[in-house]
């Protein structure tokens, strides 16, 4: 591309073979929030072991199951130490020698709003390529998988990658030609792309790799199952979605700045202290608007709302016991 | 389990509902997810808990 050249996300340079933008050098490029499993509001480094489908585990890292309680999730797990360049990682133990059954899934997702994945054009014959990249380490070695996928969750593309040596942490990058078929998510709040890593699937929610298909698969089929051995561990950092062919470097952002970033799907607002145990009424101003009028939740029993919740506070919010409360706000996907 | 919530005025309050279980205040708005198992949960024939008089 010529210098001085302009497209909606590449800019020619002044040396030649260089462009800005397209994954090289562009600010925001990492279409992930909290990658590098720096943020961790919920459980501030403690374990979590998911019972229900959808429960949040790091920031804006879900998980997906069909049977309780299988595995557990924590920052930095293990204590392992991280790959060169990060503080953190997000540590998955299984903890059974889990059997799949055909329908069973065990997974980590990660979900990105419509509004940061619709200049991807999917779903259109301009779809652009992207590519995933995330460092990952396991105590099993193999071909492991996972799947991108819709909103409405009836187009998938699953992908696979190897992990040769056991405890070591390997470097991965998947390409992907953007769909351009089914129904994608535009500018919206709404669910625009989930990345879902296999960490056990069954085979009517496994796919072929590396093609995008109808239906919802989470993995590619004959994926490594980390669930069925007890004990074993899955990391993850790093992860990175990025427009182009070709990944790049690790996009690092400041710690505010990622905090932020992760508080308009999800806040911790801290603790605060009603004085008598009488109907108390108060306001909440977030520190960051929300994606989505939001859930409210608080530590204190009688906790309830008699005026509105929106996206930027919520009002008439009451609660009928004295001590100290924590207050929690969340709009995930 | 979920239970309806009163205004200031102590009739239905018919912007939330309570989810019981972790005393979580949910907004009637589709884009919540929290919301959108409410539905779920509703479709399926249950009903929410009357309200605290």
């Amino acid at each position: 591309m010529a210098y001085g050249t302009v497209n909606a996300d590449v800019i020619g340079t002044s040396v030649a073979g260089s462009n800005l933008g397209a994954g090289n050098a562009s600010i925001m490029k990492n279409r992930i929030i909290n990658g590098a499993m720096v943020i961790d509001q919920r459980n501030n480094g403690s374990s979590v072991t998911p019972t229900v489908d959808n429960t949040y585990t790091l920031d804006r890292w879900s998980t997906g199951l069909s049977q309780a309680s299988k595995f557990s999730v924590q920052q930095n797990a293990g204590s392992v130490t991280p790959p060169i360049g990060f503080s953190n990682y997000l540590g998955v133990t299984s903890l059974a020698a889990t059997s799949l059954g055909a329908g069973d899934y065990f997974l980590l997702k990660y979900t990105i709003e419509g509004f940061n994945t619709s200049d991807l054009q999917f779903g259109t014959a301009n779809a652009k390529t992207i590519t995933l990249s995330f460092q990952v380490y396991s105590s099993l070695t193999g071909t492991f998988g996972g799947a991108l996928q819709n909103g409405a969750q009836n187009r998938s593309y699953p992908f696979s990658y190897s992990i040769p040596v056991a405890n070591t942490w390997t470097t991965i990058s998947v390409t992907i030609a953007g769909d351009t078929s089914g129904t994608w998510v535009g500018a919206t709040n709404g669910k625009g792309l989930s990345v879902w890593y296999g960490l056990g699937t069954g085979s009517t929610y496994s796919g072929t790799a590396g093609a995008w298909a109808t239906g919802t698969y989470f993995a590619p089929t004959g994926a490594t199952s980390v669930v069925g051995t007890n004990g074993a561990t899955f990391y993850i950092t790093g992860v990175q979605l990025e427009v182009g062919s070709i990944a790049t470097g690790f996009e690092y952002r400041q710690y505010g700045q990622e905090l932020a970033l992760c508080q308009r799907y999800y806040e911790n607002m801290g603790s605060c202290y009603i004085a008598n145990s009488s109907n108390n009424y108060g306001s909440l101003i977030y520190k960051v608007s929300k994606r989505a009028t939001p859930t409210i939740t608080s530590s204190s029993s009688g906790f309830a709302s008699q005026g509105s919740i929106t996206t930027e506070g919520a009002w008439w919010v009451y609660t009928t016991s004295q001590g100290n409360s924590t207050i929690t706000v969340s709009a995930e996907l | 389990m979920y239970k309806q919530c009163l205004n200031k005025d102590s009739t239905i309050n018919t912007n939330v509902i309570l989810r019981i279980a972790d005393n979580a205040v949910i907004p009637m708005d589709e884009a919540n997810t929290d919301y959108q198992a409410f539905l779920l949960w509703k479709s399926e024939g249950n009903e929410p808990l009357p309200a605290d008089e």
